[in-house]
Parts: C-alpha cells; sequence; structure tokens
C-alpha cells in the first residue's frame, strides 16, 4: 500500500504543484490519478519514487517511508513506465527490458531470459528482441516499456501517462492488456492520465486533481460518475455520466423473456404483433421471425447494462438478445425489462 | 629559355622519400601525423570533463564558448608567437593551439551530444534506478556518441590541414614540403605534400568513421528501417 500523508509540494520560487494531499493506494489495486494539466499529477508520482522529493508530508511505501531509502534502490524496486516509452535507443529490445535485472547484478543469461519470458507475457513477437527500439512501432515500444518495468517483478508499478503518445486503437488494446495483466500479476498500480474515460476504464479507484494540486475527489469510478463532489469534478467528468454509469452495472438485473424466441423449425409464434427472435437448431440468433431487420446482442451476466442498453437501440423492436457466452441465445430482454433496469440502476 | 620544368618529377621522390636527412617524406610525415593527432587526442580527453561540466553547470557554458570562439578566431601565427618564448621552435608550438582550435569544435560537440539524448529515455533511466555515474556512461554517453564524433571527423580532418601551418616555424611536418617548393621555384615537393596531406586527412576521416559504425550499431539499424 501506498500511503500519502498530507503531502506538499511547495517549490523554491513558491509555486505550489501538490497541495496537501492526502489518500492510499491499495494493494493490488490500480489507482489512477486524473486531471487537467497542470493539476499536478505526474509531480505527485514522481514523489514516490522519489524522482520529486516532497517539502512537506511523508510518503509510506508499505509503513516504510520512501525518504529512509536510497533513491536507486528505492527505484529498483518500483517499476516505471513513461510517456513514449522511454527506451534506450543504443540498447536491443531484449536488453532494455533485462535494464533493472543488470542494474540489481542478475547474471546476463538469466536477466535475457527473464526478459524474453515478459515480451511474451506482454504479447510481442520473440524475434522483436533483438532489434533496436526505431525499429518498432509506438504502440510495440510501449510494450516493451511496460515488460521492462515488470522485469525484476517489483510488486508497484508507476504508470505515467503510458498510453497517450499512441492511436486510439492501439491505446485501446494496451489498456485492455494492461487489465488483462493486471488479473494475472495483481500490482499495486499508480497510473496518471488526463483522459477521464481511461481513468474510469483502468480505475479501481479514481483520484481527481484540480489545477493547484488539491484533491476534489477519490473515489471508486461508479461512485464518481453517480455521485460527483462538486460542480468540477461533474465537469470533468463531462457528459453522459449517467450513461457511462450503466457500464458499472451488471446486466444480470435484466429479466428476460424466454417465450420470445422460436426455433427455426416451428414457424407459428404466440401473438401477431410481438417480435420474435428466430434460434438456429445450435442456439445461435438467427434474426427477427417475418421481419428483417437488424438485431443487438449482449452477453447476459458478463457484460454491463449500457452493453445491453446499447444492443436494444441497435433492434429495430428496442429489444436486446441475451446470450450466453459461447453465443447460444439465453432469452430477449424487453423494453419493459430494460425500463425496469434503469431505474433501479437510477435509485442507486 | 630553361629547360621545361615537368610539373612533378617522381625521381624526386624516391630520392627523398625515406633519406637520411631529418627532411625525408618519411620522417615529414610521422611528424606531421603526431603533430596531428595529439590534438585530436588531447582535445577529446579535455573536452568529454569540460563539455560534461557545462551541461552540468549551464553556468558555465556561455563563458566557455565564448573564449573557445575568440582562440578559434585568432590566427595562429599570432598565437606561434606568444608560444615562442615558452616552448621555443619545438613541436608543442604546433600542438598546443591545434589543440584549442580542436576544443573549440569537440566542447560545443560533447554538450550537444548530451543535449541529443531524449528527456523521456534520460527520465526512465533515473526512474530504473540508475545511478548518476552509471547513467552518464550506460545511458547518455553512448546515446551522444554519433554528435561528438561528427565533431570528431571535423577536427581530425582540420587539424590533419592545419598542421602544415607549423611550417612557418619549420614545424609543419609535410607542410615542410611547400616553403622549400616556394623556396626554390620547383612544385614537385608541393604536390607531394598536398597528395599526402589530403590523403592522411581521408585515411583519419575513416577510421573515425569505422569507429562510429563500431559504436552505434543501433545508428545504422536505424539508417536501414
Amino acid at each position: 500500500m501506498i500511503t500519502f500523508d498530507s503531502v506538499t509540494k511547495r517549490y523554491p520560487d513558491g509555486f505550489v504543484a501538490v497541495d496537501d494531499l492526502s489518500l492510499e493506494a491499495e494493494t493490488g489495486q490500480i489507482t489512477v490519478l486524473v486531471g487537467p494539466s497542470g493539476c499536478g499529477k505526474t509531480t505527485t508520482l514522481r514523489m514516490i519514487n522519489r524522482m520529486i522529493d516532497a517539502t512537506e508530508g511523508q510518503i509510506l511505501l508499505d509503513g516504510s517511508d520512501v525518504r529512509q531509502i536510497d533513491p536507486p534502490t528505492l527505484r529498483r524496486g518500483i517499476g516505471y513506465v513513461i510517456q513514449q516509452a522511454g527506451l534506450f535507443p543504443h540498447r536491443k529490445i531484449v536488453d532494455n527490458v533485462a535494464t533493472v535485472p543488470y542494474l540489481l547484478g542478475w547474471e546476463k543469461k538469466k536477466a535475457r531470459d527473464r526478459a524474453m519470458e515478459l515480451l511474451e507475457r506482454v504479447g510481442l513477437d520473440p524475434k522483436m528482441a533483438q532489434r533496436y527500439p526505431f525499429q518498432l512501432s509506438g504502440g510495440q515500444q510501449q510494450r516493451v516499456g511496460v515488460a521492462r518495468a515488470l522485469a525484476a517483478d517489483p510488486p508497484v508499478l508507476l504508470m505515467d501517462e503510458p498510453f497517450s503518445a499512441v492511436d486510439p486503437i492501439v491505446r485501446t488494446s494496451l489498456q485492455e492488456e494492461l487489465l488483462r495483466l493486471q488479473a494475472e500479476l495483481n500490482k499495486t498500480i499508480v497510473f496518471v492520465t488526463h483522459d477521464i474515460d481511461e481513468a474510469i476504464k483502468l480505475g479501481d479507484k479514481v483520484a481527481v486533481l484540480r489545477v493547484g494540486g488539491k484533491l476534489a475527489q477519490f473515489a471508486a469510478p461508479k461512485t464518481l460518475l453517480s455521485e460527483p463532489a462538486d460542480d468540477f469534478v461533474r465537469e470533468f467528468l463531462g457528459r453522459d455520466r449517467g450513461i457511462r454509469r450503466l457500464s458499472f452495472v451488471s446486466s444480470s438485473y435484466l429479466k428476460l423473456r424466454t417465450d420470445l424466441t422460436v426455433t427455426s423449425s416451428s414457424a407459428a409464434g404466440p401473438s401477431d404483433d410481438a417480435w420474435l427472435m428466430v434460434v438456429s437448431e445450435d442456439g445461435k440468433p438467427v434474426g427477427w421471425l417475418d421481419r428483417d431487420e437488424p438485431f443487438g446482442t449482449y452477453v447476459h451476466g458478463k457484460d454491463s447494462l449500457r452493453a445491453a442498453l446499447d444492443a436494444a437501440l441497435l433492434s429495430s423492436s428496442g429489444q436486446a438478445v441475451a446470450l450466453d457466452e459461447s453465443g447460444r441465445v439465453v432469452g430477449v430482454a424487453t423494453r419493459k425489462a430494460l425500463d425496469e433496469a434503469l431505474s433501479e440502476a437510477a435509485d442507486g | 629559355m630553361d629547360d621545361e620544368q615537368p610539373l612533378f618529377r617522381w625521381s624526386w621522390v624516391e630520392s627523398n622519400w625515406n633519406s637520411d636527412s631529418p627532411n625525408s617524406i618519411v620522417n615529414l610525415l610521422e611528424a606531421h601525423v603526431v603533430m596531428s593527432l595529439v590534438p585530436v587526442v588531447l582535445g577529446l580527453l579535455v573536452s568529454l570533463p569540460l563539455g560534461l561540466a557545462c551541461v552540468r553547470w549551464r553556468f558555465l557554458y556561455q563563458p566557455t564558448s565564448a573564449v573557445m570562439n575568440v582562440i578559434y578566431a585568432l590566427p595562429s601565427l599570432p598565437l606561434f608567437m606568444l608560444l615562442i618564448p615558452q616552448t621555443g621552435l619545438t613541436r608543442m608550438t604546433v600542438i598546443i593551439p591545434l589543440t584549442f582550435y580542436a576544443l573549440a569544435v569537440l566542447v560545443p560537440a560533447v554538450v550537444d551530444g548530451m543535449g541529443s539524448v531524449p528527456d523521456h529515455v534520460r527520465q526512465s533511466a533515473v526512474a530504473m534506478g540508475f545511478t548518476p555515474l552509471r547513467r552518464l556512461v550506460q545511458v547518455e554517453l553512448p546515446i551522444a556518441v554519433p554528435v561528438v564524433l561528427a565533431g570528431l571527423r571535423v577536427v581530425t580532418v582540420s587539424s590533419i590541414s592545419l598542421v602544415s601551418v607549423g611550417a612557418l616555424i619549420g614545424q609543419g611536418g609535410l607542410g615542410n614540403l611547400f616553403t622549400d617548393a616556394f623556396q626554390r621555384d620547383f612544385y614537385t615537393p608541393a604536390i607531394a605534400g598536398i597528395v599526402l596531406i589530403v590523403l592522411l586527412a581521408l585515411v583519419g576521416d575513416g577510421i573515425v568513421l569505422a569507429a562510429q559504425r563500431l559504436l552505434t550499431p543501433w545508428m545504422r539499424a536505424r539508417r536501414a528501417s
């Protein structure tokens, strides 16, 4: 656990980058620091590994004051991923990843074996190992950056806008990759971003900072969306807060109708007005009975209520087709069911 | 009319190539190599700490480069005059000014080379837990190498060419062939001197270039990609 206890960073010219910050980053969770530029989020991050020293207050890493630890030693035990990856251009990818093991005095072979293992872990072709950073794309470089940060298996990972210099499609895949890795590794991650959507997607808890380095709110994403502490947070979260909050509500609350599906062989339906979903023999959705109109699906219980609502809006019938994880139809969520789930979600 | 003089006489080269005279071509070549190489090596050795100091304490850079530029602007002849009372008509009188000329190019090259290290690379090195010295040796200097060596190529070639000015005090290496030629109105030594100096410059440049290729395989990878 990383604890900030009334931490202030004041520069000699009087500029206050971080103002009396207190928060806790839980072990094994992703804590996101988010805010506009000038809110002191990067300064906050860098005070953890002492790239910047706090002027007042204490930062505790699992109970011990970071100021008591010699900076290079402290830093070798904390993974760090920087924007633009910060790879060493003069070293091959494998040696870039093995940087911290080398610093810790591992044998070259052991360090390289570990590096190869990590390259695979972050989804890179082992052939990349012998290349130099310039021969990789931005997204690949960023993956190498993550592998390098993980090389010595540090319990803590600091990530400073690691995905903001890559294009949106690559960014999305890197974000998902990080969540997948985190599910395996359970690191204590502090993640800095200016992108509130990224914060909400990745964070177990999100700290919203305002200009001048003051903490505006520190809460789980769902709470942030439903109960923003003040106008600043509300504005920073942007529009369609309500819709986005549905991402955190499970679709399992939806009551499904199973009488609205028919197998392709039995053509007759219960009523003429109802939209009936035709299901193939192996359970897959085929289309609406007698109506050549589009339909939307979601995975029941796994996808959020937002995904179910989206599926309903894509269907001409206004109904969402619920599937199980193997893609078989388990029922249909009608407008009425969606309506009920939405009003329940609105009540909290 | 006198007999028509050929522009170049091989027989002169042959008889003067390796004679006992201190002014044999081989001896002059040796003197030329020493007087041009020593300033390059000394320049490199001094410019590294000086350049790094200028990077570390930025306020040093302005005055340092101002002094360097003034020295660079001084013609070599008055510099020789200044030095002769101390060093006499020796090789040192040539080597010292050339070392300053080398510094005038190499100190900025070291400063620019260090400046060519991207900020995110330097910061990630800090964050990985490099100590300052290790960061300098393993990260910053290797990345600065291409810029420093580009400066070293200029210095090597200009140093080889500038040594010949030393002929004014009898210490010009192959440059002595020029004064010899002009005094006697006999061009063979001058042509031999020019050809040898150009060849020497090409060899020197080639050696630095080879060192650069050897030290920076990552630049080659970059060029190829």
